[in-house]
């Protein structure tokens, strides 16, 4: 079994209590080893970046060196991966690990910063990956079917990736930078009914709600909407600030623009662990803000067959032939 | 940094701002090869909340209209989408850049709304005194002083989110606090721009 | 060194040295005078009777000055100190035969690419300007004189690609007299050209201006066209290749078809051409591409044809009037002897799937270039409709989206140059046509080439609606009231600086030209290299854009880059002209620099055999010796670097020249001076 490093975040102690509950009981089936970087500290997410830059990196790098000692002291094989289940985490270990080999000067400065510490950390020691990408090429979609004991059939939902997971993407893990199709594999893998969500790799807002609530409010207006014209049960995300957008400001959203969505938004590794036939409690369910069980409430019936109404550019046309979609040709 | 091999003649003592930016920058920006084509500015989900599009920030760079472009509230609207990074056509780090403005008008103080310096420096207090952030301080300290009248709309989902325990009343502190305080003191003097 | 002894032997080479200032190219860092004064006195002990300096060696005037010290000093031996061999070499050679001196006795070493232009501090360029002159006054004794290879011409040729540029090609040839083979790897040729309605900028019907061309071709008596054909194997060299074509079964025979096209009508399968109607029609298993098809043979397309795949149907054999449908054809092998080829292999579409955010693919109305040609073609499958994937809405709005692929260091850097012009085509057809709503989003308008700005002119007057923006995205996500059911482009309109959301009905992608999938393949074949982005690379890009690296093969159309019919058919013809100038000379010289392998030496070890790139060398069974092929070897020196018997030398390249250079350039040769 391959040991996996793992940064959790801030986050999955706090707001994504079910993203950290539900994966987890998912890693648990799934035989997957994360095993959590002693001591990290926050990855400062998206906010010290725009104060200053060396200590910015400086605080990524500190994980990343102590994700790194920690990898030597195991000795393990493929521990040399860094597995991280909040976007802005992983993409800003990403970033550095990128960044200080391409700005060879910002390398030197961060690791003079961590000197002081007694760390140092040479880029390209780590793999930083998301967590969805470990599930889809490390354990494979056919793993995933096989675990699954109570299908999610008749359950509509929105695959949701948010930006930073498929984007900028420094190593080429993901299918498309727009349209990736990892995470609607993986929810059709559990029997759910996948929309080709147009939206899924749009912004929530990030810390917009804080900042200039109403450019937040219209983001998230905006997916709930597009969830919506699809006839989505669930939103299902990967991201504990996008789940956080979503359905924590949902209300706020619909006051604001006297509008009257109600899509609950979860953790793709909550519906996993349902799929799987653990108890929704134990999964964090529950701690939704927007109530997710009228929608779980669907599982079993019949799907409701619909696509947006008018959406009639995407309508199986009768005339002329369509392209086919060719994703072995994707070049990247 | 001065603009030292600029003519004495040029009027602009910002003709290099464009450079000052670029080495401010974390990667390799390459603003120096943006076509003004506006890819970028055709892809920012915030654009309409935006005082100039990200493109025309570049050609003010490039102007050297610093004072302008540091004052422009762009980069504080950008939402980190990355959509412009992924799509511009000669691979300018867009998203970096805004970032190394923020901080350049942080430096400056030309930032004209100080809720986002404001909540971002509140957020890397906490991280500088913790180790970790601390969404409970932040949210009622940031919310009484720049959304009062938000407030009692959000009461419902605060509560939710306490009762949920999704929301911790108290920080959590790492062990390393002390190295960690060492390592971003010395950062601090290790920064790039003067 | 202050005393120089006297040679014992005073050399019997009489050397001039010329030094160049080309202007003040080499002069402005080189102290030419100083460097012409230590030739003279320093090398004298080496042969130099005469050393001298001049603005421009390559002058009439400076040529004249080396003419007259041969004729009137006897000199046997010219070194030229100026630039670099590929660009004067000939010109020296040429004036020392002129003066009755063999051209192969001068050399021209460079001091100024390999010292003036590389080097700042004056002093030291000066004194590595001796070194090489040095270097050039050792190697040059040993020169001995060469006479130039004459080769034969074989006067066929052989045109690969039946686009526009591989048929005006085919067509200077054959009206010149000379026979040619047309090869194409599909049933007609036509390339892509076939496929347009029309052309810009004077809106030229294509059919009727390429059809006339195209069976001129067919039938002219000194063309063999080979359709449905590729090449497999090249040997030989410039006036004598030997190439292999593989003829692939059509299963019709041509002498009995008479192209009625009762087997397409009937063939009950049908398939998507993803050729010619690019995707957006269908063809039978039985086909020819379009009705004005050269030949009129329709070819089975076998891994289609259901008697192929499942041995049941043959309806076409049996509802063919001339009985001409012939399953049991077999592939051919033909082997012609030609001495010239011109590659016309033309280009592909950028395929703008992998520009997902435009969403060809995924949303049915977003269209390429090629299906939108289709769309208005009067023999497409629409008859010339422009209409949505249903096949009978008409767009009321249309977007058209320039440099898709191209300008992108995502996907191609190159601005593809044909796809303003194109795009400006369509916005003309979708208003004329539709009376539809057009907008044009563009980074740049380039209009280059005569009549092209004055149709952008037309097409502003007309009133499209251009806009300038890269568009960021094509989305069906409606975000605002009246965005609903539209396919919505969202851009950034530079010019007045504000994010825009166009809803449209339909979306044309202006995807680029790139080089052909298997560019680096054909490339192969004939010997011949591709840039790194895989379009053939010419000679010269300015100065002979239609010959390559390799003796006796040419390239015209878009294989070496894009470009626009005119271009296209103007190289095809410029192709024709170089060949036919080699045909009518009936020989060519060659070079004289040639590997020799001296059989007295050679292990018979075989090494050689393979390494040559050009196939040069052979064993000869007898002898047990390799043999290196003068009229083949290109002198590469690839063979006299690997051979371990030390067998093999290169004319003007031998050890002792070599060596002695570099003692010159060391300058060793003070010792003996
Ligand atoms: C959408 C679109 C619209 C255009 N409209 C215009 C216009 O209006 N006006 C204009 O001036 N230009 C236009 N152009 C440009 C024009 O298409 C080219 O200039 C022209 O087709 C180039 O001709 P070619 O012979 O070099 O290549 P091609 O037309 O590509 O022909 C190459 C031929 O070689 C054959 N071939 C390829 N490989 C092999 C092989 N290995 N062996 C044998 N045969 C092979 C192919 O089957 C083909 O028949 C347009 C281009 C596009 C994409
Ligand atoms: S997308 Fe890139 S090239 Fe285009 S305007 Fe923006 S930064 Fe410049
Ligand atoms: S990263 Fe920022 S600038 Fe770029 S598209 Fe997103 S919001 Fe706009
Ligand atoms: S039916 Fe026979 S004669 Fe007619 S086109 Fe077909 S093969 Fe030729
Ligand atoms: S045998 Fe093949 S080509 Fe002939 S009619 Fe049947 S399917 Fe068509
Ligand atoms: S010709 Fe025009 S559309 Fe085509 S790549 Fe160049 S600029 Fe873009
Ligand atoms: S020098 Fe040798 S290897 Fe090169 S072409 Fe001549 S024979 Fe072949």
């Amino acid at each position: 079994m391959t040991q996996y490093l793992f940064y959790p975040g801030c986050a999955m102690e706090s707001s994504a209590r079910a993203y950290a509950a539900s994966l987890a009981s998912v890693a648990r089936t799934l035989d997957l080893d994360l095993a959590e970087v002693k001591d990290w500290n926050c990855c400062g997410a998206t906010e010290y970046l725009g104060i200053n830059l060396i200590p910015a990196y400086a605080l990524i790098g500190r994980n990343l060196a102590l994700a790194a000692q920690q990898a030597k002291q195991q000795n393990g094989s493929g521990a040399h991966t860094l597995v991280a289940s909040c976007s802005a985490c992983y993409l800003n270990l990403a970033k550095a690990d990128h960044y200080m080999a391409e700005r060879p000067v910002l390398g030197d400065r961060v690791n003079e910063a961590l000197a002081v510490g007694g760390l140092g950390y040479k880029p390209g020691t780590l793999q930083i990956r998301h967590l969805l990408d470990v599930l889809i090429n490390d354990i494979g979609i056919s793993r995933i079917r096989e675990k699954v004991t109570r299908p999610l059939h008749g359950l509509r939902v929105a695959p949701y990736l948010g930006c930073m997971v498929p984007r900028p993407d420094y190593d080429h893990r993901w299918s498309d930078h727009e349209q990736p199709d990892e995470l609607d594999r993986v929810l059709r893998a559990l029997g759910a009914e996948v929309i080709d969500f147009p939206l899924k790799s749009e912004c929530c807002g990030g810390h917009m709600p804080q900042i200039s609530p109403n450019t937040a409010f219209e983001l998230i207006r905006r997916l709930l909407q597009g969830a919506d014209q699809y006839k989505a049960d669930l939103i299902v995300t990967v991201c504990p600030m996008c789940q956080m957008n979503l359905d924590a400001y949902q209300d706020e959203t619909n006051r604001h623009f006297h509008t009257r969505y109600r899509l609950p938004t979860v953790f793709f590794t909550q519906v996993m662990g349902l799929a799987f036939g653990e108890d929704p409690g134990a999964l964090g369910f529950g701690s939704e803000i927007v109530d997710a069980r009228p929608a779980l409430a669907r599982i079993g019936t019949a799907p409701v067959a619909a696509e947006p109404s008018g959406a009639g550019p995407r309508a199986k046309a009768a005339g002329l032939p369509m392209p086919g979609r060719r994703p072995e040709e994707r070049e990247r | 940094m001065t603009a030292t091999d600029v003519s004495p003649a040029e009027p602009n003592h910002n003709l290099r701002f464009l450079e000052e930016v670029s080495a401010a920058t974390a990667g390799v920006s390459r603003l120096e090869m943006c076509i003004q084509c506006g890819t970028c500015g055709g892809s920012c989900p915030s654009a309409d909340d935006m005082d100039h599009t990200p493109r025309m920030l570049f050609a003010m760079i490039r102007a050297g209209m610093r004072d302008e472009a540091l004052r422009s509230n762009t980069p504080w609207i950008c939402v980190s989408c990355y959509h412009c990074v992924v799509r511009c056509p000669q691979d300018v780090h867009i998203a970096d850049v805004m970032y190394t403005l923020k901080s350049m008008a942080v430096r400056a103080k030309l930032y004209r709304d100080a809720k986002a310096p404001e909540f971002s420096q509140t957020f890397v207090d906490a991280i500088e005194n913790y180790g970790r952030s601390f969404e409970f301080g932040l949210a009622t300290r940031h919310y009484l002083r720049h959304f009062p009248l938000r407030l009692p709309g959000m009461a419902p989902m605060g509560l939710g989110l306490l009762t949920k325990q999704r929301m911790s009343m108290t920080p959590h502190r790492i062990d390393g606090i002390d190295q960690l305080k060492a390592i971003l003191a010395r950062a601090k003097e290790l920064e790039l721009t003067s | 060194m202050t005393t120089q002894p006297q040679d014992p032997a005073q050399p019997k080479e009489k050397i001039g040295v010329y030094v160049c200032h080309c202007g003040s190219n080499i002069a402005g860092i080189v102290d030419v005078a100083e460097v012409r004064e230590w030739a003279g006195q320093r090398l004298a002990g080496r042969g130099v009777t005469v050393a001298r300096d001049y603005k421009f060696m390559c002058s009439s005037l400076g040529q004249e000055l080396i003419e007259k010290d041969i004729k009137e000093q006897g000199l046997n031996r010219v070194v030229v100190a100026a630039c670099s061999p590929h660009l004067h070499e000939g010109t020296f050679r040429t004036a020392c035969g002129r003066a009755g001196l063999n051209p192969y006795l001068c050399e021209l070493v460079s001091i100024r690419e390999q010292v003036s232009w590389v080097h700042t501090d004056k002093h030291a360029a000066t004194d590595k300007a001796k070194a090489v002159v040095s270097g050039g006054v050792e190697r040059v004794r040993h020169h001995t004189p060469l006479e130039p290879l004459r080769v034969a011409i074989h006067p066929a040729t052989l045109v690969v690609g039946g686009g526009i540029a591989g048929i005006q090609a085919a067509l200077e040839l054959a009206d010149a007299g000379k026979k040619v083979y047309l090869v194409e790897r599909e049933p007609s040729i036509g390339g892509h050209m076939a496929q347009f309605d029309k052309t810009f900028p004077t809106l030229d019907c294509a059919a009727c201006i390429l059809t006339p061309r195209m069976v001129s071709a067919g039938n002219h008596p000194n063309i063999t066209l080979l359709t449905w054909s590729e090449v497999t194997e090249v040997h030989g060299y410039v006036g004598n290749f030997t190439v292999k074509i593989k003829q692939r079964a059509r299963h019709v025979k041509t002498e009995l078809c008479t192209g009625c096209g009762i087997c397409q009508e009937k063939c009950p399968k049908k398939v998507i051409d993803d050729v010619y109607e690019a995707g957006l029609g269908y063809r039978k298993a039985v086909y020819t591409p379009f009705p004005q098809a050269v030949p009129k043979y329709p070819v089975i397309d076998v891994e289609n044809c259901t008697y192929f795949r499942k041995g049941t149907c043959r309806a076409c054999e049996k509802l063919c009037p001339t009985g001409a449908i012939d399953f049991a054809q077999k592939d051919e092998v033909l082997t012609v002897q030609v001495g010239n080829i011109i590659l016309a292999t033309g280009f592909d579409l950028f395929n703008p799937q992998k520009v997902t955010q435009y969403g060809y693919g995924r949303l049915a109305n977003v269209f390429t270039s090629l299906e939108f040609e289709r769309l208005t073609n009067a023999a497409g499958p629409t008859n010339g409709a422009i209409v949505l994937r249903d096949g009978k809405t008409v767009p009321k709005s249309v977007g058209i989206i320039h440099c898709v692929g191209s300008r992108d260091r995502n996907f191609n850097n190159y601005c593809s140059a044909i796809c303003c012009m194109q795009s400006l085509k369509f916005a003309h057809l979708v208003k004329e046509r539709t009376g539809a709503t057009v907008y044009n989003f563009y980074i740049d308008i380039r209009t280059t080439a005569k009549a092209y700005d004055e149709f952008y002119q037309r097409v502003l007057e007309e009133g499209t609606l251009f806009v300038r923006g890269r568009v960021a995205e094509v989305t069906d996500a409606a975000r605002l009231p009246g965005e609903e059911g539209k396919l919505i482009l969202q851009v950034e309109d530079t010019l007045a600086g504000k994010q825009r959301r166009i809803p449209v009905d339909m979306v044309v992608l202006s995807a680029g030209l790139q080089p052909r999938a298997d560019a680096k393949a054909t490339a192969q074949v004939f010997g011949l290299s591709c840039s790194a982005d895989g379009w053939f690379i010419e000679k010269h890009p300015k100065l002979d854009p239609v010959a390559t690296m390799t003796e006796g093969v040419f390239i015209a159309g878009c294989i070496s880059g894009p470009k626009d019919i005119p271009a296209s058919v103007a190289q095809g013809s410029a192709a024709a002209a170089r060949v036919l100038s080699t045909i009518d000379k009936g020989e060519i010289t060659l070079e004289p620099v040639r590997a020799s392998i001296n059989a007295t030496q050679c292990s018979g070890c075989r090494i050689c055999n393979t390494l040559c790139p050009f196939g040069a060398i052979s064993f000869l069974e007898a002898d047990r010796v390799s043999e290196v092929n003068p009229a083949l070897c290109q002198g590469c020196g690839t063979c006299v670097a690997a051979c371990p018997a030390g067998a093999i030398s290169g004319t003007g390249f031998s050890n002792d020249q070599i060596l002695s250079q570099i003692e010159g350039l060391l300058m060793l040769n003070m010792e003996y001076a």
